[in-house]
Order: structure tokens, then sequence, then C-alpha cells
């Protein structure tokens, strides 16, 4: 026995195998995606297997593989925004957004995904743009967003 | 003296434009020689007024809302001449939606600036802490379990015993583990009270370390939350500064470090193995309990996991007593609930208030029925695993055991209001194709038996309008029954929950002929 106490568990993020979600959301954050190059680095690192790496990104929904082109809006599809038509609402974006791809090319491109609650169900239909949360979303506003006018 | 405004920073606010109506309303103050410039507070949770502006003066608020950015400059004027204003709601604390509250764990939340140390101490902030460190570990366990706290995050089970238990567990080291995952939807509390008054949850977390003798905690963040990240961020860090945390609590040589993790869009990591998994970096895949996370949590050590309302109500019951907090509420459900109005609801926000009150109350006195001015065919109780309520069961009292009897789960106190145009068969459908999405696949029964459940409904919403969907029931009911029986959490184990109340209580959705009461089961 060492003299010295034991460093606790959740000691030590940036090598130990708890570190490696922090890891893999800087990762996202760079890059907007997890680039291949950087499984065996990241499995290295936090002394965990490859599959090991593989298996937490294909977990979780936040963790890309391939990087995504334009900007990403995504529509809240829970209760509380499907209660304030938000199911119509997300079909109309699609439209949109398709219209919008045949007309115009090189057009900004939009991602659209559903979301699962984005805590604002007081101001229901929600979405989010790029990051930025939206309340009491019209069809009117996503048609402005995804045609890349307003905020 | 220029008067003080406050502009809420709360996310729901902002997405509605809160923040360009605080830019508007600096730019005029400037324009007008006016100091200073808005003060950003929480929400006060009247979402359909956000966003809602205050102007204090002579220390009282008076609200003006929903104000947009046009409204800016003939509010100024009107303040400055001090002359009505058509978006006046009178003195903040007298409008009846808030006047009806008892505000106890949200009693800052929208009143002070959330980040501000001496605001939080002017409200009160740090009593519990303090009595907390004159007190023994025994004697703080003692004064929750006497106020009679039960988890707010959605089981309700004592906190007080929860604690007790780690207290009494031997460990090399313990931890202190704030859920803050909140991912049903209709609910919001959390983040609300994150972003308002985030020294509220570090002082509680604190205190269940000087309770059960951890002294590092953990709060798991859902990621859907940046607002609310940036806000504990900078909340830990200053909390650090005066010793709210940190290696010397409050001058007594005790310690309590709180470390922020961010989820990653999962919703199974809010049940509480899960979620402890997925803090040790893994895949969120659920334990099997025994053994409690109590006795064996985090990195295999005994480990407190509660939910932000709960470890947030505990600072209010150490600085006023147990008694204060068990005075109010009913039966075994004491204290108060932050219920959340949301859906298709005129009046949606949040609503503090003792146990007792009945759904009819809540969905109509506060919430106004619905937003669209339909009936309200039917209310979703408890999050994404609580079943949907038709209006025969609108007096049932919200509490957790006569609501349990009806049928119900309160949950995290969400609730999500639908109106007449709402196809229940599509709601059941929705209950199994999110389990399919979410379920974290280690038990057969919610891996599978949701993805079979989607088809069988699918099955039943083709054929409704004919003859054919009676065996698709039965075999419904069938699959719900073993996926309550057979499944390892409330994943699987409650996603029949909404699916059987939606055929009981709206069997015509399903196309079929409606069961008397004693045949549904």
């Amino acid at each position: 026995m060492s003299e010295q106490a034991p460093s606790p568990p959740h000691a030590g993020a940036d090598t130990a195998p708890h570190g490696l979600l922090p890891a893999l959301h800087a990762l996202m954050e760079q890059l907007d995606h997890i680039p291949d190059d950087a499984i065996a680095a990241l499995a290295k690192s936090h002394n965990v297997s490859r599959a090991d790496v593989e298996g937490v990104i294909g977990f979780y929904h936040d963790f890309r593989r391939a990087p995504r082109a334009g900007r990403l809006l995504r529509i809240c599809r829970a209760e509380s925004c499907q209660a304030m038509g938000s199911e119509a609402l997300a079909a109309h974006a699609e439209r949109c957004a398709a219209a919008l791809h045949e007309s115009a090319a090189g057009a900004p491109a939009v991602t659209i995904e559903a979301v699962y609650c984005l805590g604002n169900c007081a101001c229901s239909p929600a979405a989010e743009i790029d990051g930025r949360v939206l309340g009491r979303v019209s069809a009117l506003r996503l048609e402005q967003l995804i045609a890349g006018q307003g905020r | 003296m220029s008067p003080r405004i406050f502009v809420p920073g709360d996310s729901g606010a902002v997405s509605v434009g809160a923040d360009e109506v605080a830019m508007a309303i600096a730019a005029q103050c400037s324009q007008r020689g006016l100091a200073p410039a808005p003060i950003r507070n929480g929400s006060r949770g009247l979402y359909w007024l956000e966003p809602l502006v205050e102007v204090e003066r002579d220390g009282v608020r008076v609200a003006y809302g929903p104000v947009g950015v046009d409204d800016v400059p003939g509010l100024l004027d009107a303040i400055a001449e001090g002359a009505d204003h058509p978006l006046c709601l009178g003195p903040t604390a007298e409008m009846p939606y808030l006047a009806a509250q008892t505000r106890v764990t949200f009693e800052r939340v929208g009143v002070i600036d959330p980040l501000s140390m001496d605001d939080y101490r002017a409200h009160g902030g740090l009593r519990g802490l303090e009595a907390a460190l004159v007190k023994t570990s025994v004697e703080i366990v003692d004064t929750v379990e006497a106020s009679g706290l039960r988890g707010r995050g959605g089981a309700g089970f004592p906190t007080g015993i929860k604690w007790r238990t780690v207290a009494g567990t031997q460990g090399p080291q313990k931890y202190i583990v704030c859920n803050a995952d909140e991912g049903d939807s209709g609910t919001f509390s959390d983040r609300m009270l994150m972003e308002g008054d985030p020294y509220t949850l570090l002082e509680g977390m604190a205190i269940a370390g000087l309770a059960v003798g951890a002294d590092h905690g953990f709060i798991y963040l859902r990621s859907e939350y940046p607002h609310a990240w940036r806000t504990l961020t900078a909340a830990i860090e200053r909390a650090e500064q005066a010793g709210l945390l940190g290696h010397d609590l409050l001058g007594s040589g005790k310690r309590f470090r709180v470390e922020l993790i961010k989820g990653a869009g999962s919703y199974v990591c809010g049940e509480e193995t899960s979620l402890l998994e997925s803090i040790e970096g893994k895949r969120g895949l659920v334990r099997a309990k025994p053994p409690l996370p109590a006795v064996e949590g985090l990195f295999g050590l005994p480990t407190v996991v509660n939910n932000v309302i709960t470890l947030a109500s505990v600072p209010a019951v150490l600085a006023d007593g147990a008694e204060a907090y068990a005075s109010k509420g009913v039966g075994r459900s004491r204290g108060t609930l932050a219920f959340q109005l949301a859906g298709n609801c005129a009046r949606p926000g949040l609503v503090e208030v003792p146990f007792g009150l009945t759904l009819r109350e809540l969905l109509y006195d506060f919430g106004g029925g619905t937003a669209s001015g339909r009936p309200i065919r039917a209310v979703q109780a408890g999050g994404p695993l609580g079943a949907y309520l038709p209006e025969a069961q609108f007096d049932l009292v919200l509490d957790y055991e006569s609501f349990a009897a009806g049928g119900g789960t309160i949950g995290h106190g969400g609730l999500v209001v639908f109106d007449d145009a709402v196809d229940m068969a599509a709601m059941a459908r929705y209950a199994m194709a999110f389990c399919a999405e979410e379920s974290c696949g280690k038990c057969t029964p919610c891996r599978i038996g949701s993805v079979r459940g989607v088809e069988l409904l699918d099955r039943m919403i083709a054929n409704r309008d004919g003859d054919g969907s009676a065996n698709n029931d039965t075999l419904l009911r069938d699959l719900c029954r073993t996926m309550v029986d057979g499944s390892l959490c409330a994943m699987g184990g409650m996603t029949p929950f909404p699916v059987l109340s939606a055929l009981n209580h709206y069997p015509e959705d399903f196309g079929l002929a409606a069961r008397e009461p004693e045949e549904i089961r």
C-alpha cells in the first residue's frame, strides 16, 4: 500500500474512460462531426477499445460520424408541440426545403431534423435554428428561416 | 432616480424575443439618458405573457406584457410620464396567476438577477446551508425526512430515506448526482430553476453532501439546454468564490465541489442508472436494481441521485424548518409541487402550489382552458410515460397516492393539454414509436415490444374504419402487459400507460366500441 491517498475515481477526466463524452462533445463543437481518424486516438487516450468509442458514438443522438451541410433546423415533435400542430409544421417545412432545393441551385442548404423536447413547452410549437431556440413558431417564420431570411 | 427595468433572460422568454426587447430598451434608455441597462431576471413562469417586462418603482414591480420591440418607445414614454399603458398588467405580485400560487422552491425565480450573489443573499439565499453547517449529518437527514420531501423527478421516493441509506453506507468516496436530464415533454421546471436561480440548486447539493458525507457532486445536464449550461457554468465559478462551494464552505472548513456534465441527446439517460453509466462515459444502458445507486452508484460507490427540483427544495426545508414545509400539502404528499402547464393551453406556465388541488383547478383556473378555444379532450400528466386523462378524471386530487389510484402519474408535474382535434390512436402510436427510438436496448420487452407496438397500432389505425381491429386490441393489451411486467426500467415499463389509457378512454379513435368500465384493466 502506498502512503499517498489514492485519487478518487472521478479524477483525471482527460485520460479516464469517463472523459469520453466531454471529449466527443469537444470534437463536435470544433468539427461538427467525429472523424474516422479520431476513433483510435480517443480509444488510446481514454483507455478503452475502439469498439467502446464507436458504441458510445452510436448510442447518443448528438454525435455524428459525417459532417452535415448547411444550417440545422430542429423542429420539436414531442407531445406538447404536437398539441400545437408541430406535425403539420414539420411537414410544411420539409416541403418548403424541398421546393427551395429544386428551384434555386446554390440556395443555402438547411438540414431539418426532429428533436424531442427543447424544454420550451410553454411556448409550443418550438424549434431551434443553429442552436437558437424559437417559441410559438408559425409556418411563415419557418418558411423565412428556410429561405435564409429573418431570424 | 430612474426605475429599475427587468427583462427575462430565461431561454423561453428569449425564444419569443426577450433579447431583442432588452436591446431596444437599453438603446432607448441610453438615448434618453436613463441608466442602467435592464436587469435580466429569470422568468416568472407566465409564458403566454412573455416577454414580460417589469418596472420597479418605490419597491413595487409592475408588469407589462407581452412586450414586442415596437412597443418599447411607447412603453418608456408611459413609464416616464407615469401614464397608463395598454400592456400594463398591474403589480406583478398581485397578478391572479401568481397571487394564487405558493412559491417555495421557485420563490426567487423571476425575482432576482440569477447570477448576483448579493441578490441571492438579500432574498434569503444561503440560510439553508448556514443552518445545515451547524447540524450533524444525522440531524440534516432527520430534518429532510421530517419535511416529507419526496423525489420530484417522478418516482416520488422519500428523499430523507434515500439520504439515510447513503449516509449509512461506507465508502472511500460518495457522490451527489443531480439529474438535470429533463427530457419529458411538457416539463420545464428544472430548466427554469437552473436558469433563474442556479445557486439554490448548488446550495441544495452542498447540503446533501453534508448530510451523507460526500464532497463531490455532478450535475448531469441535457445538451438541449445550452442556456442553462452557460448559467450553471458561471454560477459554479461564482459560488466557489463566495464559499457556497469549494474547499471551505462559508468558512466552516467543509468541502463540496460540483462538476457539470453534458448529456448527448438520449432520453433514457434521465433514468438514474442509465445516467450514471453516461457520466462514467459509457452507452446509457440501464442497470439492473438492486444494487441501488445509494449503495453502489457512480463508479460503484454510494451515490445520492436526486432531481433538480428535489435538491432545490432542500435549502428552504433547512432554512425554515421541516414543519413549515410539511405543513403544506395533503396525505403523504407534503410541501409544494411546481406543475407545468403546456401544450394547447391558453395560459401555459409554471404553477407552484401545495399538493391537493384538482386537475380541473389547474387546467381551467390557472390554465384558462385551451389556446385554440376548443374543448379539452385529453391531458397527458407526467410526461411521455404518463397516462392520458379524459374530462371524467379532471376531479382527481393531485397528490401522489390519489392520482395513482385514479390511474394517473404526477411524475415531474408536467401537464400537456390537447383539444378535441387530437387523434388518440396517433398519440398511442407515438408513445410506442418514441419508446422504440429511445429504448436503451438492454431488455427485450422494451427493445422489441415497442417496435411490435408500433406495427400493431399501424394496423389498427389502417383498419379502424373496417371491422378487423378487434384481434389487434387483444394483442396490444397482451403486449402492454409483457412490457409493464418484464421491462428493466420505466421506459419500457410505463410506455404502455399512455397507450392503454388512450385505448380505454378513447376507443372510438381506434375504431372500437366503448367498453364497460369493469372490462378495462
